[in-house]
């Protein structure tokens, strides 16, 4: 620790290029501020609402990378500006704050991110199985530490979005709100399949429902993860398989699932979704009807410096984009 | 005048934290059109940063551990100013209101035999916190969210209440509030309100409170006639982050020294051992050696005094920095390094690891982290019937960290989880039974509404007036330096006379920008909250001459048993003049204060305490 406190107090300053607007159009606004040591980005746009612009808007709670609500496009990567240490940017330069380009704009940093609930509505919902008779005795479900952890994983999501906001089936193909519902539910899907208790059987859903076809595996939503969920690896990929036997192999399926009771059909997993039905199917042909991603988004480790910014436009995303790619 | 929107619902539940959500899900569960309304997106309430665990006697590490134990140890954490209802239904019912999680779909950790493993936390017996890592408040709330949307509750989010408002009758009928995202006035109708909108933290300079804990329900309760009670009654929690200055006050949770953390000076004496106050001497252990056995068997050695309850330790933590053995940056080191396995530690302390490594460059693997108090809790609050969660407000229910009572003088970890489960849960019936008993049209006053909304856009149409932000930080600086964890008589008084001139100050802020998502406005709003309970802490701290849990005066150092009789009970006269403020909410002077005798415990619970000493 003593080499992290005796670390010279910081000087000079930073500007920050933040995007001020709402639905309607906006722009990129600079700001110059002192700099102060150990700050993440969010302390800089506190310090700009108090002393500069008094109604920049941006979400935010917790500071503490805790509750998901400040994710934005720090330097065009979808991160938490909570968890975004100013030294950890490239230093004297400009850094550009953006909001998510995956869902509109309400105002500044702000976007509404109301997609997100609606298909958490449209999962069916966690149904457990009974209690034994010992479970009846002791109070409690019985479940070890190594059946518990892989759903565990997907229960860390903050519901920070930004695995969202990254995934170019949304992000760039508004049009697929509709019938896909995007790498969080995917997590959350697996978390139920795979959880010990559960019983509902949403294999089906996931399939036709929410366009889990349509997922290429580019692994774009896993590296942006704040909460380091192998969202592709240990959730995407698995469900994937579980849908194929599915189709093809229900005995398969029921070899599978580890403490499997009584799997419901999707007809009745379906009939016990609170929300009214799930969205109108669209001629779906999961593995061909999407293009590709965008370029920057194909080669993970080359994106993140991607960010040269080009003039403020009336774009909040126009930063580090590739051409073409805009909303 | 300015257009707004109705809703019409039979309850309306202020606030989606634990306590919000569980009672929502229980007015529901019994047929009543039920809405839940928070100032945040659904889901990032202050519970979801929760951490260390749920306390409940559930008896899976230790059978030994029943409801009377936990009862005990509440009353004993409270310095017993606890309403002692509150504390008994708390301890009964929480095992079962924890099980239902599991039902729900809570994935807890597990002991070896499969059930739900259980932590030791400071006051605490036996090992008591069912817990998920240290990420607790994120799988309960997530919970609780998950079964709030199966069962079709609706949800109007970032939506800032700014009052209640009552009938005719003076029976609590609806609230006026305005959505952030569009500034459009909301106003809505109900039979029954609950309330239960969390802390006050955001009034002090460091805090682990989130912005939302501006005590907004505790000051529309008292606006609307119900009584606060203990509101001196302040946890300052022992080990928030110290440095970087950005995150001062940000929370270092207890789990670390449950799990085997110690503290130590800049000496590197572990001090703890120096400040073990007499009521806990029998108890506590008074070596190290036998502190160590504790860990691995809780009948091999007396409880390290690290484990001491919260007051005790933040205390003893503010007196070691002020005799000039602190660390660096004013604070003492937690180590955890020394004493676990790296492996271990990233294991059970895997949210606590990522925040020191990509906060303040600390690895907690390798080195100790600085750690100092952090205003983190309020016990006083809402006064509530325990068996309903009425306040005294007819119409009006409260619930949650919004409501007083339960936690006495001081509160012990874990026992807020377990206090929104089981609360909000008789909340939920309690307003339930009320608006199914309720009849006729409920009937809002327009004037009232209109000039709610009057005041409430008054800054935009003034020019060149206060910065709410710089208010903001000035009460902060007031109330951190003058009313703080040590208190005396003289800065008290001089935070009440700092507080009305901030008052004044408030009435004349000035905005630019519209209403939609102008954080500006939505602070501005905040403030005459902030400033209403920041008034009835620093009022109630003048009157309790004596120091109690959370609440420590340097000129009466010592518990005076008189005090410890009675609680300090706080509202607002009929008819009170108006502070001229935004949203003309009644002016903080006429608070009154005047103390009441606490409830009397029956016999059989009595003798719980002399078995034990
Ligand atoms: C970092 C940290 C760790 C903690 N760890 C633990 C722990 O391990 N164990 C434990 O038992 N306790 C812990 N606590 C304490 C506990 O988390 C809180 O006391 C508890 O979560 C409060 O819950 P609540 O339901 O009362 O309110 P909150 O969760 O605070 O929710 C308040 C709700 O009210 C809404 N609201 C507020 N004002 C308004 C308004 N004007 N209009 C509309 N909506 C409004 C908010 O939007 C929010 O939805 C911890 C606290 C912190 C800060
Ligand atoms: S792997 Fe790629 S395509 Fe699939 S969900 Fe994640 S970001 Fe989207
Ligand atoms: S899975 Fe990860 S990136 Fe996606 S919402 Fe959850 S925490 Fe955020
Ligand atoms: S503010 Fe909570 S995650 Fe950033």
């Amino acid at each position: 620790m003593a080499e992290e406190l005796t670390r010279a107090a910081v000087s000079g300053e930073v500007t920050m290029r933040v995007w001020r607007g709402d639905d309607g159009g906006g722009e990129f606004a600079d700001y110059v501020l002192p700099a102060q040591e150990g700050e993440v980005v969010l302390d800089v746009v506190h310090r700009i609402q108090a002393t500069q612009a008094p109604d920049l808007a941006c979400r935010w709670n917790c500071k503490a990378g805790k509750c998901g609500s400040c994710s934005a496009e720090i330097n065009g990567v979808p991160s938490l500006m909570c968890m975004t240490r100013m030294d950890s940017l490239p230093a004297g330069e400009t850094v550009t704050v953006a909001p998510m380009r995956a869902f509109p704009v309400l105002r500044d940093l702000v976007t509404d991110v109301s997609f997100n609930y609606e298909v958490a509505k449209r999962i069916p919902p966690f149904q457990p199985r009974e209690k034994t008779e010992d479970e009846v005795t002791v109070g409690g479900y019985r479940m070890q530490q190594m059946d518990v952890e892989r759903s565990q994983e997907f229960r860390k999501c903050i519901e920070c979005y930004l695995c969202q906001d990254v995934c170019h089936v949304i992000r760039d193909h508004e049009e697929n709100k509709t019938s896909f519902a995007g790498p969080r539910f995917f997590a959350r899907s697996a978390e139920l399949e795979m959880h010990p208790l559960d019983v509902n059987d949403r294999r089906e859903l996931l399939r036709r429902d929410q366009g889990l076809g349509k997922c290429n595996i580019t692994k774009c939503c896993t590296e942006v993860c704040p909460e380091n969920i192998k969202i592709t690896d240990n959730a995407i990929i698995p469900l994937k398989e579980r849908v194929v036997d599915a189709s093809y192999d229900p005995v398969a399926w029921l070899g599978r699932k580890l403490r499997n009771r009584s799997k419901k059909s999707a007809a009745e997993a379906a009939a016990t979704s609170p929300a009214e039905g799930p969205a109108a199917v669209q001629g779906d042909d999961p593995a061909h009807g999407i293009p590709g991603p965008p370029s920057r988004w194909v080669d993970g480790d080359d994106w993140v410096q991607d960010t040269d910014a080009p003039d403020a436009g009336t774009d909040p995303h126009t930063v580090g984009a590739p051409e073409g790619a805009g909303e | 005048m300015i257009e707004y929107e109705t809703h019409d619902y039979d309850v309306i539940v202020v606030g989606a934290g634990g306590a919000g959500i569980r009672a929502a899900i229980e007015a529901r569960s019994r047929g009543l059109k039920t809405a839940l309304v928070c100032k945040s997106l659904f889901g990032k309430a202050h519970t979801v940063m929760a951490e260390g665990g749920v306390a409940a006697a559930l008896g899976n590490v230790y059978p030994e551990d029943n409801w009377k134990v936990h009862f005990r140890d509440t009353m004993r954490g409270g310095k017993m100013l606890n309403n002692w209802r509150m504390a008994q239904l708390h301890a009964q019912e929480a095992p079962d209101r924890v099980r239902e999680l599991e039902e729900w779909g809570a994935l807890f950790d597990r002991t070896k035999d499969g059930l739900m493993l259980q932590r030791d936390f400071g006051g605490h017996r036996y090992a008591r916190l069912a817990h998920v890592g240290d990420r607790t408040g994120l799988e309960i709330i997530r919970t609780l969210q998950q079964k709030a949307v199966a069962n079709g509750i609706e949800v109007f989010m970032e939506i800032k209440a700014l009052r209640l408002l009552r009938d005719s009758d003076g029976v609590v009928s609806g609230l006026v509030g305005y959505w952030r995202p569009t500034g459009e006035f909301v106003v809505f109708k109900a039979k029954a309100v609950v309330m239960a909108t969390g802390g006050v933290g955001k009034s002090w300079l460091y805090t682990s409170n989130s912005w939302e804990s501006t005590g907004d329900g505790q000051a529309m309760a008292l606006w609307a006639g119900a009584d606060l009670i203990d509101m001196e009654c302040v946890q300052f929690h022992p080990t928030g982050m110290v440095w970087p200055l950005s995150v001062r006050g940000i929370l270092v949770t207890e789990g670390v020294r449950g799990d085997g953390g110690v503290l130590r000076n800049a000496e590197g004496r572990r001090f703890m051992f120096d400040y073990i106050p007499p009521m806990f001497a029998a108890e506590t252990a008074d070596s190290e050696e036998e502190a160590d056995k504790w860990y691995s068997d809780h009948t091999a050695g007396r409880r390290p005094p690290e484990l001491l309850p919260r007051d005790e330790v933040a205390r003893s933590i503010n007196s070691e920095v002020k005799a000039g053995r602190g660390s660096p940056h004013g604070g003492v080191l937690l180590d955890i390094a020394s004493r676990l396995p790296a492996a271990d530690i990233r294991r059970r302390l895997p949210s606590m690891y990522h925040q020191f490594r990509e906060l303040a460059g600390v690895d907690i693997t390798a080195e100790a982290m600085e750690v100092g108090p952090t205003c983190h809790y309020i016990m006083g609050g809402v006064r509530v019937d325990a068996e309903s969660a009425a306040t005294t407000a007819p119409g009006l229910f409260a619930a949650g960290e919004v409501a007083g009572g339960m936690h006495g003088s001081n509160r012990l970890g874990g026992n807020s989880l377990s206090d929104l489960l089981v609360f909000g849960h008789r909340a939920g019936i309690g307003a339930a039974d009320f608006a199914s008993g309720r009849s006729g049209d409920v009937s809002l006053d327009q004037k009232e509404i209109a000039e709610v909304i009057d005041d409430a856009t008054a800054p935009f149409g003034r020019e060149n007036g206060e910065n709410p932000y710089e208010l903001h930080r000035e009460l902060q600086e007031s109330m951190q330096s003058l009313v703080g964890i040590i208190r005396t008589g003289s800065e008290l008084d001089e935070a009440l006379e700092s507080l009305e001139r901030l008052e004044e100050r408030a009435g004349a802020v000035s905005l630019s920008g519209g209403r939609p998502y102008n954080p500006g406005w939505n602070l501005t709003t905040d403030l005459p909250s902030m400033l209403t309970v920041s008034r009835c802490t620093a009022q109630g701290a003048i009157n309790r001459k004596e120091s109690r849990g959370g609440h420590t005066r340097d000129d009466y150092p010592k518990p005076d048993p008189e005090m410890g009789k009675v609680n300090f009970v706080q509202r607002i006269p009929q008819g009170a003049p108006r502070s001229g403020g935004v949203c003309g909410t009644p002016a903080i002077r006429s608070i009154t204060i005047g103390s009441e005798p606490i409830l009397a415990m029956p016999d059989e619970l009595q003798q719980l305490f002399e078995e034990a000493t």
